[in-house]
C-alpha cells in the first residue's frame, strides 16, 4: 500500500506534470529547429509566433461558441486549430516575403537575422497585445480532468490522489501524433526529402533542381503548425497571457540546444530532459521516501536536492555542461 | 519693455499672493505590470481626494491639486525612479503619492524623495523592511508594516485550528517579508511552517513549486504572492493535483478575479486585506461608486487616505513644500482633534485654517505610529459559494 502511495504521489507530483511540460517545450523546440535546420538562424519570433497563432486560435473559438458549436468533451479550441494554422502560416510567409527574403537574397550572416528575427519578435509582440490585450484569457472548455484527485483517493483508498488533467493527456497524445506526422512527411514525401537535402547541402540541392523558394515556404506553413499547436496545448493546459509566451522562449531553446540544433529528434529529446530535471531536482523527496522508506530510515528534512529557486539554473547548468562536452548537442545538431 | 514689465509685475503679484496656486502631486504606481489589476482602483481613489480638496476652493487661497501619473511597474526599480525623477524635476510636484510595491518604493525614497527632500506617502507598501529605512522623515504609509499581518494572520489560523502550513511566496522584498513575518508568528504561536519556498513571477510552468510544496505538506497553502502573477499558478497547480484544498491568501492576492477564474472550488480559503469597519470605509465606498470606480478593491481608501494626508498636512504648515508639510502629517493623522471622515475634506480644511486641531480617520481608520506607518486593521475574508465573504474585522 505505502508503495502505491509512492508511486502515485510521484506520478501526480513529478511524471504527469515533467511530461505534459515537456511535450509542449518538445513542440516549440522542433519548430525552432526546423527553422534553424532549414534557413539557417535561431528565430526568436517564435515564442510570439505561438502567442500570435494563439490568440488566432482563441478568437475562432469565442466565434464558434457564441453560434453555439462544441467538440463534446473536447475543448472547441482544438476545432479552431486549423484556422488559427492557416492565419498564422499566412503571416509568417508574409513576414517571410517582407522581412526575410531580402536578407536570404544578400547571403547575410546568420548572426543579422537572428537579429531580424528580434525585431519580427517585438512586432508580432504588440500586434498579438493589439489584437487580444495583455491579460489572461482562459479558452478551455470540455471536461477538465481525466482522473480527478480526490474521486482517485475515494475510488482506490490510497492516501495520494492521483489527477490527470484532459488538456495534459491531449498535450502528450497531440504531441505524439504531431511528431509522427512531423518524421513520415520528413522521411518519406518528396517535398520532406527536398527539405532535408536542402538543410544538408544547399548548393548541391539547387544544383539538383530543387526549388528553393518552395522549400522555405513549406518550412514556415510547418513552423507555424508546430508553433500554434504548442501554444494552443499550453494555453489549454495553463491558460493564454502573451507574456507567458515570451518568457516561454527561454526553455524552448535550452532544450532545442540541449538536443542538438537542427536535429529533430534532439528536440524532442531535449523538451523532456529540460523538464524532467526542472521537475526532478528541485523535487521534495520527503513524501516519496517517507512511504517506501521504514520508519526509522524517514528523512526529518524535505530530502530536496535544490530549492525550488533553482530551476532555471539546473536547465541552463544542463546547457552549458552539454556545450562544453559535446557542442554539437546530444543528437548531433549543427555546432552553434 | 512694457509688456516684459507687465509680466514681471503679473509673476511677482502672483507669488506675493501667497496662495491659489496649482499644486501638483505625484501619483506613482504600477499601472503596468503585476498590480495593474488593481491601480487603476488606486490612482482613482487618490484623484477623487484631491478633486473634492480642488473644488471645495478651501485648500491655500483656493488652490487647486492636480494629479500626475507616473508607472512604477512595481517591479522595475529602474523605471519607477526614472518615472519619480520626472515627477520631480519636470513635473515639479510638491509630493509624492505612491510607490506601491515595497521594492520599488524603497528605490524611490532612497535615489529620488530623499535626495530631492520630497515627501512620500504609499498606500501600498508593506514591507517590514521600509519601517527602519533612512527617509529623514520624509516617508510615511496609510498600509501597516506587514509584520502586523503576519501576526494577524497566525491568529486566524490558530483560531481555525490550523497547525501546519507551507509557504509559498513571490520572490521579491514583498513576498519575502510577508513570508519572514508569517512564519515567525505562526511559530511564536506554537503552529508549525512545513517550508517557505519563493516562487518567480510570470514563469511558464509551476509544477516543480507545487511538487514540493505537496511533498512538505500542512493543513492549509499560505501563497504570498500576486493575484494576477505566479501566485495564481501556484493555486492552480495545488487544486489540479490536489495537493491543498485550503488556501490562506494575504492582500497581494485578494482579488474578485479569483472569483472569476476558481469559482467554489476555493471555498474555506480565506485570507486578510486591509480594512476597517470604520464609517469611513463605507462612506470612501458610495463615494467611489458615484465616481464610477470599485471603493472595495485592495488599498484604493488607503490611496484616498494617503492623497488626503499630503493635502491637509499642507493646509496645516500653511505651504505646499514638502519640507514644511513633511512635520505636519503625524499632527493631521492622529488624535487630538476632531475626526475627519471621507468627504468631509473640505471640513478638515476649514478646521486647520482656523487653528484647530483635526483626527483625520479616512476610509482606512489611519492611525500612523512610529516612523509613520499605519498601525493596521485587517478584514478577514473567506470564499463561500465562491464568492468573497467578509468574516470580521482585526
Amino acid at each position: 500500500m505505502d508503495f502505491l502511495n509512492a508511486i502515485v504521489a510521484l506520478l501526480n507530483f513529478v511524471v504527469i506534470p515533467a511530461t505534459s511540460y515537456g511535450a509542449q517545450l518538445a513542440l516549440g523546440a522542433l519548430g525552432v529547429t526546423l527553422i534553424y535546420g532549414i534557413l539557417r538562424f535561431s528565430n526568436f519570433a517564435h515564442g510570439d509566433t505561438m502567442a500570435f497563432g494563439t490568440a488566432m486560435v482563441i478568437l475562432v473559438t469565442w466565434a464558434f461558441q457564441s453560434v453555439g458549436i462544441h467538440f463534446g468533451p473536447l475543448p472547441t479550441a482544438l476545432l479552431a486549430l486549423p484556422f488559427g494554422i492557416a492565419i498564422t502560416a499566412a503571416l509568417v510567409l508574409a513576414t517571410d516575403k517582407a522581412v526575410y527574403r531580402f536578407y536570404r537574397r544578400q547571403k547575410a550572416a546568420p548572426v543579422i537575422l537572428v537579429i531580424v528575427s528580434m525585431g519580427v519578435m517585438f512586432i508580432m509582440n504588440g500586434v498579438t497585445r493589439f489584437i487580444i490585450g495583455v491579460g489572461e484569457i482562459r479558452f478551455d472548455d470540455g471536461g477538465r480532468f481525466i482522473v480527478n484527485a480526490n474521486e482517485f483517493k475515494k475510488a482506490t483508498g490510497l492516501a495520494e490522489g492521483l489527477a490527470f488533467r484532459s488538456t495534459q493527456g491531449l498535450t502528450i497524445l497531440t504531441a505524439i501524433i504531431v511528431v509522427a506526422a512531423l518524421f513520415w512527411f520528413l522521411n518519406k514525401t518528396r517535398t520532406g526529402k527536398s527539405m532535408r537535402a536542402y538543410s544538408d547541402n544547399e548548393d548541391l540541392a539547387l544544383l539538383s533542381g530543387i526549388n528553393p523558394e518552395r522549400v522555405v515556404a513549406v518550412t514556415w506553413i510547418i513552423a507555424a503548425g508546430l508553433a500554434v499547436i504548442a501554444g494552443t496545448l499550453y494555453g489549454l493546459d495553463k491558460s493564454f497571457k502573451a507574456f507567458n509566451y515570451f518568457q516561454l522562449l527561454l526553455p524552448i531553446f535550452a532544450s532545442a540546444i540541449v538536443g542538438g540544433l537542427g536535429s529533430p529528434l534532439g528536440a524532442i529529446a531535449g523538451g523532456f530532459l529540460i523538464a524532467f530535471t526542472e521537475v526532478g531536482f528541485t523535487y521534495a523527496w520527503k513524501k516519496v521516501a517517507t512511504y517506501v522508506l521504514p520508519d526509522a530510515l524517514a528523512p526529518d528534512g524535505l530530502a530536496q536536492l535544490l530549492s525550488t529557486d533553482y530551476k532555471f539554473a539546473v536547465s541552463f547548468a544542463i546547457l552549458v555542461i552539454v556545450l562544453l562536452f559535446k557542442p554539437t548537442g546530444l543528437f548531433k545538431g549543427k555546432a552553434v | 519693455m512694457k509688456k516684459l514689465l507687465a509680466a514681471t509685475a503679473a509673476a511677482a503679484l502672483m507669488t506675493g499672493a501667497a496662495g491659489a496656486e496649482d499644486i501638483k502631486i505625484g501619483v506613482i504606481l504600477g499601472f503596468t505590470g503585476p498590480l495593474e489589476s488593481i491601480t487603476p482602483m488606486m490612482g482613482s481613489g487618490a484623484e477623487l481626494a484631491m478633486k473634492e480638496v480642488s473644488d471645495s476652493g478651501k485648500l491655500l487661497d483656493g488652490s487647486t491639486v492636480t494629479s500626475v501619473r507616473g508607472d512604477s511597474t512595481c517591479v522595475d526599480a529602474a523605471a519607477a525612479q526614472a518615472a519619480a525623477e520626472r515627477l520631480v524635476t519636470t513635473d515639479g510636484v510638491s509630493a509624492i503619492m505612491g510607490a506601491d510595491c515595497s521594492g520599488v518604493t524603497g528605490a524611490v525614497l532612497a535615489n529620488v524623495a530623499v535626495p530631492n527632500g520630497i515627501v512620500m506617502v504609499s498606500p501600498s507598501a508593506t514591507s517590514p523592511g521600509l519601517t527602519s529605512a533612512e527617509d529623514n522623515g520624509l516617508f510615511f504609509r496609510t498600509a501597516p508594516s506587514d509584520a502586523r499581518q503576519g501576526e494577524i494572520l497566525a491568529a486566524i489560523l490558530k483560531e481555525r485550528g490550523i497547525g501546519s502550513v507551507a509557504i509559498s511566496y513571490t520572490n521579491n522584498d514583498y513576498g519575502k517579508g510577508l513570508a519572514d513575518s508569517i512564519q515567525a508568528a505562526v511559530e511564536a504561536s506554537g503552529g508549525s511552517v512545513t517550508i517557505s519556498a519563493a516562487h518567480e513571477d510570470g514563469k511558464a510552468d509551476y509544477s516543480a513549486e507545487v511538487g514540493a510544496l505537496a511533498s512538505a505538506g500542512g493543513d492549509a497553502l499560505i501563497v504570498a504572492g500576486y493575484v494576477d502573477q505566479g501566485g495564481s499558478g501556484v493555486i492552480q497547480g495545488s487544486l489540479d493535483t490536489g495537493a491543498f484544498s485550503t488556501f490562506v491568501l494575504p492582500d497581494g492576492m485578494y482579488g474578485t478575479v479569483l472569483e472569476e477564474k476558481f469559482g467554489s472550488s476555493l471555498d474555506g480559503s480565506f485570507g486578510t486585506v486591509p480594512g476597517t469597519d470604520s464609517p469611513g470605509g463605507a462612506t470612501f465606498q458610495e463615494m467611489a461608486t458615484a465616481a464610477g470606480f470599485d471603493g472595495t478593491s485592495s488599498y484604493a481608501g488607503e490611496s484616498y487616505d494617503a492623497a488626503a494626508l499630503i493635502m491637509l498636512a499642507m493646509q496645516a504648515a500653511g505651504s505646499s513644500k514638502s519640507a514644511d508639510l513633511m512635520g505636519k502629517i503625524m499632527d493631521v493623522a492622529n488624535a487630538p482633534g476632531e475626526p475627519i471622515y471621507p468627504g468631509e475634506l473640505a471640513k478638515g480644511l476649514e478646521l486647520l485654517a482656523a487653528g484647530t486641531d483635526i483626527d483625520y480617520v479616512g476610509a482606512s481608520a489611519v492611525e500612523l505610529i512610529g516612523p509613520g506607518e499605519a498601525a493596521g486593521a485587517y478584514r478577514e475574508y473567506e470564499f463561500t459559494d465562491g464568492k468573497i465573504t467578509t468574516t470580521k474585522f482585526h
